[in-house]
């Protein structure tokens, strides 16, 4: 299971890589969005994918099972779930707005500002 | 109440009683400057209760360390508190003046609030994943400034800002996990005992180079900081203002945080890679400020030249240097600001940023001319100002002899001398150019207000007294630095303070 995760997520960050690296602003975001959920879930593998058993305190015990599986990294994720949801929704506006105001959506069109 | 706290409160409970009163921007205006000043009184008490009882700790919902989250303030985060509060009243007050109306209805005043927690809120955590979650809270609050009134230079910009620091943000996620995923741990005091019981520290180098790069392009280290001067021109005046002073110093105090109490298990080839990296940032910020003829343009590559003066002093890794990094921290980000809003009221007067336009300031309004002189000249090391000192701590720990890098640190110290001229002549081409040079259309300087010019005025002549006093009095004010890098260099203080053990 940790050899396919962490296949997925490598061919997840090249696929992220190659868009970014695109000249439209679209292919762009997209890259973004994937590198975020290469992200996530290379979290999730880093910190050891468990099958054993959910993480619960039995009742009358006092510490988790070994087996169970870690509850922190799925929260950190969940953040980090949140978080790139609602850059993603700020950086969509930018893109329309500034779709609107340069009346273009080519990266190389965009160089005005730089030194 | 708890002074760590009140310090993040205050901007919070600004943002939301602006957000009651949506509708009346001048509202926003008074809500804005009177948290600015309480919020200065509060970063005041937290300073002076961390001078007097070493580091503070607080648990936040009373879950102990290390499984709640930490808000933690040693002298360092402290200092930086309180310049977070000096510069976020400076600007409130010159926003007053110099942000429009269109942009006040838009809520400026809210994500300038909430801006400024999202920063103390990454000084104050004692939680590597809690600082993502302030770096993020102040990411997006500088997207919206940055994008707001929608201008064509504006969003070229700040494409370039969003994108770039998202990529930074992907990075710091990752080493987020990886490092939970090898201590088994997010509170930074518990990760500098188990990183140094640790087994690998191969495996945990290469986490640190995850760090160096998500802070790096934060900070705008070499090669990283293209983004810089590609969008720290393009917003208002203000904004640019508070970007160019305190941003980028986020990302340098996340890498002193962490290469001070984290990754010092292999400090000669990480500390040795951020000396080579403060060199090249050093160098390729000054030059790159040489071409530049756009008033805000140059003051940016600048800033890049400035960064690689702190990470030299943290690569160093010495008493003095680190508290070299400190005293830069506090007197770049109050020198920084003032030249950004000294370029605006030039462009009041004159309606450009343009230095091959711009001229005849110095006799056209001689006050400006000496504002414009104090900062300038601290940045360029002149005594007895700040910034003399600065530079003096940082080129006298490279020569010391007393870092791991005998060879490398009298070269660096070579380099950041020559910078520091090359930043001399930077500044004399902008006297010249802005303030000597007979101007291509006379100036009317009666143009502004009295209002307006009070307004612009004042924060700019309290940053430059400011200036002044640290340049009269810098031996209290290096006292300061020189326990704040004892507490970074000995980070026993801290962890016990965070994990209540003696």
């Amino acid at each position: 299971m940790e050899l396919i995760l962490a296949i997925t997520i490598g061919v997840l960050f090249a696929v992220a890589a190659f868009l970014l690296l695109r000249r439209s602003v679209v292919k762009m975001i997209f890259g973004i969005v994937v590198l975020s959920q290469a992200v996530h879930l290379l979290i999730l593998t880093a910190s050891g994918v468990k099958t054993g058993a959910i993480p619960f305190v039995p009742q009358g015990e006092t510490a988790l099972a070994a087996t169970a599986a870690d509850p922190l990294p799925q929260a950190l994720i969940l953040t980090a779930i949140v978080i790139s949801f609602g850059v993603l929704a700020f950086t969509l506006a930018m893109v329309l707005r500034a779709d609107q105001t340069m009346d273009t959506d080519d990266l190389d069109d965009m160089k005005n500002t730089d030194a | 109440m708890d002074p760590l706290v009140t310090c993040l409160l205050i901007p919070f409970a600004a943002a939301i009683a602006c957000l009651f009163c949506w509708r009346v921007p001048t509202l926003h205006r008074g809500i804005a400057v009177v948290a600015m000043v309480v919020y200065l009184a509060a970063s005041l008490r937290l300073f002076f209760a961390v001078d007097a009882a070493g580091v503070i700790a607080v648990e936040i919902g009373n879950w102990p360390a290390p499984f709640g989250i930490t808000l933690a303030a040693d002298l360092t985060s402290a200092i930086m508190v309180v310049v977070t509060a000096i510069i976020g009243l400076a600007v409130t007050i010159y926003s007053l003046s110099d942000i429009d109306p269109a942009r006040e209805k838009f809520g400026y005043y809210i994500f300038l609030n909430l801006m400024l927690m999202g920063v103390t809120g990454a000084f104050l955590t004692g939680d590597i994943f809690n600082l993502f979650v302030w770096f993020e809270v102040m990411l997006i609050s500088s997207f919206v400034l940055m994008t707001l009134g929608g201008e064509r230079p504006q969003m070229e910009g700040a494409i370039k800002y969003v994108v770039l620091n998202l990529i930074s943000s992907a990075f710091f996620l990752s080493a987020c996990g990886i490092l939970y995923a090898q201590t088994g741990t997010l509170n930074l005091a518990d990760l500098a005992i188990r990183t140094r019981e640790l087994m690998q520290p191969e495996l945990l180098t290469t986490t640190a180079m995850l760090f160096l790069v998500a802070f790096g392009l934060k900070a705008g280290i070499f090669p990283l900081f293209f983004w810089l001067p590609a969008s720290y021109h393009t917003p208002p005046v203000a904004v640019s203002a508070i970007f160019a002073g305190l941003l980028t110093k986020v990302g340098v105090y996340a890498l002193v945080r962490v290469f001070t109490l984290i990754f010092v298990g292999d400090t000669p080839f990480t500390h040795g890679l951020l000396l080579v990296l403060a060199g090249l940032t050093m160098v390729s910020g000054v030059l790159g400020a040489m071409a530049q003829f756009d008033f805000r343009r140059l003051l940016s590559f600048h800033i890049i030249s400035q960064i690689g003066y702190m990470i030299l002093g943290l690569a160093l890794f010495t008493q003095w240097a680190l508290a070299g990094t400190v005293f830069y921290l506090f007197h770049h980000i109050i020198v920084k600001t003032n030249l950004f809003l000294i370029s605006g009221i030039t462009r009041r007067y004159s309606g450009t940023f343009d230095l091959k336009k711009l001229g005849g300031f110095y006799q056209a309004t001689p006050w400006l001319a000496l504002l414009f002189f104090i900062p300038a000249m601290s940045l360029g090391g002149i005594p007895p100002l700040s910034g003399f000192f600065a530079k003096f701590a940082i080129v006298k720990a490279s020569l010391l002899g007393d870092s791991q890098f005998p060879l490398g640190a009298p070269i660096l110290a070579v380099v950041a001398l020559a910078v520091g001229l090359l930043t001399l002549y930077s500044m004399t081409k902008i006297w010249n150019e802005a303030f000597w040079k007979e101007p291509a259309t006379p100036l009317a300087p009666s143009s502004l207000s009295r209002r307006d010019a009070w307004l612009l005025y004042s924060p700019v002549v309290f940053l430059a007294l400011l200036t002044v006093c640290i340049g009269l009095a810098p031996s209290f004010f290096f006292d300061i630095a020189m326990r704040a890098a004892d507490q970074l260099l000995h980070p026993t203080a801290y962890i016990q303070a965070v994990m209540r053990r003696t």
